[in-house]
């Protein structure tokens, strides 16, 4: 295999010697610098993340359907301090949310999701050995997990895990007088954070080098998968603004344990004044959203990409549209970095400012709206194969033009000032990017799933996780419209102290039935997955007769992806049903028959 | 009670589960024996029907929630800007439910009528021009009349005219509290800095400033009808943000600087109350808590208050533990009640000067038994008060 390999292989002679050594167990499984088990790694940590990140949400929201009441459950995972007599206490609530918040954007839906499918699928899809740098990618990993373990450790901190909020403004985030979790919990956060981006940087970096240049003969930039174009322009977008965030985490630890005044100034707390003079709050908003902001489009351009390919393998059909999808997703990633001042119409910064924000906000719903009805559009007129993949990706879409649609009033600075901070606010990011980003993700996980693992997920078992999550995700979502519109405040830990809200318990009530049967049902995914890893049925090599380069390799993982030469790519990736082909794939390594015409799409 | 009947449901889900993996496998008997995982013809079929299914689901809980909590929604605005916000917000509404109701129904229709088939061939559609024109150009035009309104409305509510005559207040925030302070006769707040708080001037307003002299601290707002506030707000420790959701205001509370927001209060509390939507609210309301209480009795607690409608400023902002209960009632009086309850309340300089009289007489009193360490420490605090109090006021300079 690997003599083979030799002959015909230009310039990646360092990963064949490899071949010559034997994998021991750690170098397999545990720090191995091989993309394929580097993004199963990412996947597993990130279901882990996943599976902790959702239990706080339905923690959180039994507390708020059902405030102050005693729940042996409460008891026996938060413990006696932080939920006496099994009564969740007020401080854990906002711990739970913090924590609820930045385990799902950051450690699932930007690691898990960007991280295990980047990793799988650029060097699968560019016809690629591996990634440009395997070690980085092995660090860019390890360093992950690391941060991981960090922010979970510091839920069993005494005071408490971090709790002001995942968008941790100071002075509440920088004062431990403010809140107990601002104490050890935050700085373990920020620490934690610290590492996620390092990893993130050294993730990304490798991606952006290994699509410019690692791609295989004849596979130039308009060749691309739209998931390659989705990876590429999110880890341009990663290295653009999360180094912001690093600048504002390392000034806010600054404040915190140096007594500089970056973000703060003239507090009086605890019955004395601090010597805090000349920072702003409002500066380190800007400097959060700025990563903030770009951060939800990495979160939902790879979920994105993923869907586009699924979707036009699934619909046996071209995507529609394929290069007014490139122009979409850049355009996307442009308007994403100088639309972050939507998140702060009214924290105080001049209206001025608002107004450009504003205008540019609503820009981005034009190349959105693009792209969904280009989705649409690729479904018409398709000869739909419903795999469970397929629901997700058309889930997706869907969620997506729900939430998004709403976003036309939150980019609104004047409809903003009332429905800033509500549960409207909850509702809508939630199913655009939350709920979005994670169909994308297992639409990826079963569809790739026989390339991870070389067996199948059962469909059924898929079908009825598709279904009742649907069902449950707008269940749960949808009426929160409702109650934010009624101006309830999120982050409150009970609304009993308004009897103006009374009426919005039933519907509290119902929300949080859905997100119990919605949790529930995750774990027919999980058993699925777990499962099918080592009893699924074994895969055939191109399960879903797909185009593209990945479906070329073996279903035996080696390290170096293809057993010969790396694969030559003479045709775009979406030649479906193409009339001048009997078969109705034409995958990307096969030449262009005599006379073909090279369509410009 | 409410656990059990969650555990209930979960057990009834697991068995719901347990029964359609069973028919799932039973619609697969029929078909061959392909156990290959990948979607078969009769699959395609039943997901099909399925998606069709979904669009009614999501068209008929769009319905049933617009008549079922469409009425929770915030409903006439108590304020002059409060109209065109809610106005735009309408338009805006008409949009979204026409491109939701095309949107969703094109995707599940077309999911529908073109679920699988071995036989079949998709069309080869791999682009057009003209479709991504429209779909550009439509979208671009109708935002650009939003965002045209927006800024219009926009600007409007957030520039406060310099010269119009206008009532200055200020919120005060701090963990977990609001505070109000009117500029009094003069109209002009005086200079504030959390290093003044001292005692009983718990805002730390400067009293050497000649603005301050009439300044009146309350911790009820109130506000007359028909005449433009304008609100300054300042923080003592955290963000807050200060959150009046019937007038359709809100803006953080920021410490170490000032933030406004101005609005025109429209009815006043008595004639809110009078709304029939209101009336309706608040039955409703009560309805509920009565049940509550009927409840909480039984269980030996005590019952609820029956609620009337009262405005109120909210803390908007996560600010700490108690965030769930940092609220103020807000008042709209006509503008005599207004005049006559403001007229009513002692400034704070004269709240300052009784507190130091009432002070003097008691510290007479504890002088005789150990006079001497007493007044050392007095002088002693007193020096430093007046040190940190100038070094202040230089600061603020």
């Amino acid at each position: 295999m690997s003599a083979e390999a030799h002959d015909h292989d230009h310039g990646h002679d360092h990963h064949e010697h490899e071949h010559h050594h034997k994998d021991t167990f750690i170098t397999k499984y545990i720090f191995s610098i091989d993309h394929k088990m580097i993004a199963k790694q990412y996947l597993i940590t990130g279901i882990i993340m996943g599976i902790i990140g959702i239990a706080m949400s339905l923690l959180f929201r039994m507390q708020l359907a059902w405030p102050e009441e005693s729940f042996k459950i409460f008891n026996v995972l938060l413990g006696d301090k932080f939920a006496p007599d099994g009564v969740m206490a007020n401080d854990i609530y906002l711990a739970l949310v913090t924590i609820h918040g930045t385990i799902m954007v950051f450690f699932v839906l930007t690691a898990g999701l960007s991280g295990t499918f980047s990793n799988l699928l650029i060097p699968l899809q560019i016809g690629a050995r591996d990634m440009a740098s395997g070690f980085m990618n092995m660090i860019s990993y390890w360093l992950f997990f690391l941060s991981a373990v960090i922010m979970l450790s510091s839920l069993f901190v005494e005071a408490g895990p971090a709790s002001a909020g995942w968008t941790i403004y100071p002075p509440l985030s920088a004062l431990p007088q403010a809140i107990p979790g601002s104490g050890t919990g935050m700085t373990l956060w920020l620490v934690s954070m610290a590492i996620f981006i390092a990893s993130s940087l050294m993730g990304s970096l490798n991606y952006i080098v290994t699509v410019i240049n690692l791609r295989t003969k004849g596979m130039s930039m308009t060749r691309l998968p739209l998931t390659i174009w989705t990876f590429f322009v999110t880890a341009i977008i990663g290295v653009i603004s999360f180094p912001v965030l690093l600048s504002a985490a390392l000034l806010l630890i600054f404040d915190r344990s140096f007594g500089t005044s970056f973000f703060l100034s003239d507090i009086y707390i605890a019955g004395e004044v601090l010597h805090y003079q000349g920072g702003s709050p409002v500066l380190f908003e800007h400097l959060f959203w700025f990563l903030g902001h770009p951060e939800v489009y990495i979160v939902i351009l790879p979920a994105m990409g993923l869907v586009s390919e699924i979707m036009a393998t699934n619909s046996r059909k071209p995507i529609f549209g394929y290069r007014a999808m490139i122009m979409s997703v850049l355009a996307i990633a442009f308007l994403s970095t100088i639309v972050w001042g939507h998140h702060m119409f009214i924290s105080g910064m001049n209206p001025f400012l608002g107004s450009v924000f504003t205008f540019t906000t609503l820009l981005i719903a034009i190349p959105s709206a693009v792209k969904a009805f280009n989705w649409i559009t690729t479904l018409w007129k398709g000869n739909l194969q419903f795999n469970p993949a397929m629901l997700f990706s058309i889930g997706m879409v869907s969620t997506f033009i729900t939430g998004g649609l709403t976003g036309i009033i939150l980019g609104d600075s004047t409809l903003d000032i009332n429905v800033h901070d509500t549960y409207f606010v909850i509702a809508h990011f939630h199913l655009v990017m939350g709920i979005s980003a994670l169909y994308g993700m297992f639409a990826g996980i079963y569809h790739w799933f026989p390339k991870m693992y070389g067996r199948m997920l059962n469909k059924n078992l898929g079908y009825i996780h598709f279904w009742v999550t649907a069902v449950c995700a707008y269940g749960v979502f949808f009426p929160m419209h409702f109650i934010g519109l009624a101006g309830l405040p999120r982050r409150y830990y009970t609304n009993t102290n308004f009897p103006l809200f009374d009426d919005l318990q039933n519907v509290n009530v119902l929300i949080t039935t859905f997100a119990l049967v919605g949790g529930a049902f995750q774990l027919v995914f999980l058993y699925n997955f777990f499962s099918s890893i080592f009893y699924g049925k074994k895969a055939v090599q191109n399960p879903w007769r797909s185009t593209t380069l990945e479906w070329t390799t073996p279903v035996e993982h080696i390290h170096g992806n293809w057993p010969g030469e790396i694969p030559h790519v003479y045709r775009w990736p979406y030649d479906y049903s193409n009339p001048n082909h009997d078969v109705d794939f034409v995958p990307q390594n096969v030449p262009m028959k005599e006379g073909e015409e090279v369509l410009h799409h | 009670m409410t656990s059990l009947l969650v555990i209930i449901v979960l057990v009834l889900l697991a068995v719901a589960l347990w029964q359609l993996t069973k028919i799932f496998d039973l619609t697969q008997v029929g078909s061959s024996s392909d156990d290959s995982q990948v979607a078969s013809d009769n699959d395609n079929n039943i997901q099909g029907y399925v998606m069709f299914g979904f669009l009614a689901f999501i068209y008929i809980f769009t319905i049933y929630g617009l008549l079922k909590w469409g009425g929770l929604a915030l409903h006439t605005p108590a304020s002059e800007h409060g109209l065109l916000v809610d106005n735009l917000m309408n338009i805006t509404w008409v949009l979204i439910f026409v491109v939701q109701f095309i949107t969703q129904g094109l995707l599940y229709w077309f999911s529908f009528k073109n679920r699988g088939h071995k036989d079949k061939k998709a069309l080869f559609f791999a682009d057009s021009n003209k479709l991504e024109a429209i779909w550009s150009i439509i979208p671009s035009v109708v935002l650009a009349c939003l965002i045209l309104y927006g800024l219009y409305a926009w600007n409007n509510i957030m520039f406060v005219d310099k010269d119009e005559d206008v009532i200055e207040i200020e919120l005060y925030a701090q963990q977990f509290k609001w505070t109000a302070r009117y500029a009094g006769q003069d109209n002009v707040l005086g200079k504030a800095n959390v290093r003044l708080i001292e005692g009983i001037n718990t805002l730390g307003v400067d009293m050497s400033d000649p603005n301050a002299q009439d300044d009146i601290i309350v911790s009820e707002l109130h506000i007359p009808k028909g005449k433009k506030i304008h609100f300054k707000m300042r923080s003592q420790d955290v963000l807050h943000s200060a959150y009046m959701p019937h007038f359709r205001a809100q803006m953080n509370c920021v410490p170490g600087m000032v933030t406004e927001f101005a609005f025109i209060p429209t009815y006043t509390t008595a004639e809110y109350r009078e709304l029939p939507f209101m009336v309706e609210k608040v039955s409703n309301i009560n309805k509920l808590r009565s049940e509550k209480s009927t409840e909480l009795v039984a269980k030996g607690g005590t019952a609820l208050d029956p609620y009337t409608f009262d405005y109120l400023l909210l803390c908007n902002k996560i600010c700490g533990a108690s965030h769930y209960n940092m609220q103020m009632k807000v008042v709209v009086d006509t503008p005599e009640d207004y005049k006559k309850w403001l007229s009513e309340k002692t400034t704070l300089a004269q709240d300052i000067k009784a507190a130091a009289a009432a002070e003097k007489p008691a510290e007479g009193a504890g002088a005789t038994t150990d006079s001497v360490s007493t007044i050392a420490k007095d002088t002693v605090k007193a020096v430093i008060d007046t040190v940190k109090a100038a070094v202040a006021k230089v600061a603020m300079k």
